[in-house]
């Protein structure tokens, strides 16, 4: 079914915008425009993101904390790993999403675990970065603290819920 | 030493994703103002604007930025993320024309971006694709799981936004 609320979409606006007598070519193509100036403003931050968080992976840094958490958890490494960089690293979890997947099966207790903690939240780091940093706004207040906490609520959730649904 | 090597990929992983979503948020700004033009947009607003206006009082009624705000959300809650960024990105340049200091994040940018990092949805696209190309039985086993997990994310963070706006205002 969600295969094809895309096209609908695309053909409602479409539909709607004949039927309103848009001069759609040249609208499309002004909005479009405005895609360029964003894509400019937005690359200095996905930079500046991607490095620090690579460096902050590779530094050990996580390792570390992982580590510390492991016995007090009685789950997989693979899988506190997962649950610490969803909201740090979309490409560090979708590799560790393969990991567990062959490593423990798809549809074993920590791959319906993992499938879950993944779609319960978003890589809050990286739309932060992106929306603030696209309008040029340089402090966020609170906004990271209210995200990260909400993430750490639905990780939570998604282990009790799976330990409940599933084991 | 891997970190130098860290260092230097970063910067060409950057890159790829930024041609990655750059050719989507064009495409989709394209139709989006589209939507704008036509008044759909500001249709689904006024729709919206009894579940979304008071979470986000200080938008003045009808304005455009609350119609991207829905638009974000709708695309979300369907798992169609390349469509929910460049609402998103809209979103916050309209938020912007509504903020009195350019340099920080209005109270309506936090709640929004809260509701967004929470990852609403209802059909966990990405993840039941993942789920299928290694060879699940059951693909979508996790969606009322994933859609419990996610609401109670949504509401919490809701509640946060709350406490930390009383506390700094």
């Amino acid at each position: 079914m969600s295969n094809y609320i895309l096209p609908l979409m695309v053909l409602g606006i479409v539909l709607y915008g004949i039927f309103k007598k848009v001069d759609m070519y040249d609208v499309f193509i002004d909005g479009s425009k405005e895609g360029f100036k964003m894509a400019f403003t937005i690359f200095p931050n996905l930079l500046a993101m991607i490095v620090s968080v690579n460096i902050l992976i590779d530094s050990g840094f996580l390792e570390f904390v992982i580590n510390l958490l492991l016995p007090v958890l009685k789950v997989p490494i693979e899988v506190i790993s997962l649950a610490i960089m969803r909201p740090i690293s979309g490409n560090a979890t979708l590799a560790l999403l393969n990991t567990i997947y062959t490593k423990y099966g798809v549809d074993s207790f920590y791959g319906l675990l993992s499938s879950t903690i993944q779609g319960c939240t978003d890589t809050t780091f990286y739309v932060i970065a992106l929306y603030y940093g696209s309008i040029g706004i340089k402090n966020t207040r609170y906004a990271l603290k209210t995200s990260l906490l909400a993430d750490f609520v639905g990780i939570t959730a998604s282990l009790m819920i799976c330990y409940f649904l599933f084991s | 030493m891997k970190i130098n090597e860290t260092i230097l990929n970063s910067t060409k992983i950057s890159l790829e994703l930024l041609l990655q979503i750059f050719p989507v948020v064009a495409l989709w700004l394209g139709i989006a103002s589209i939507a704008s033009a036509s008044g759909l947009l500001e249709k689904l607003a006024n729709a919206l604007t009894k579940v979304l206006g008071p979470l986000f009082p200080d938008i003045p009624k009808g304005h455009v930025s609350l119609s991207y705000i829905a638009s974000n959300i709708i695309a979300n809650v369907f798992g169609l993320g390349s469509a929910a960024t460049p609402f998103g990105l809209k979103a916050m340049s309209s938020l912007q024309e509504l903020n009195e200091d350019k340099k920080t994040a209005s109270r309506s940018m936090i709640t929004f971006t809260t509701i967004n990092t929470s990852g609403v949805t209802i059909i966990p696209t990405t993840i039941i694709a993942l789920r299928i190309l290694y060879g699940s039985k059951n693909p979508t086993a996790t969606v009322l799981a994933t859609i419990l997990a996610t609401s109670l994310s949504t509401l919490s963070g809701l509640f946060f936004d709350y406490l930390y706006r009383r506390k700094h205002e």
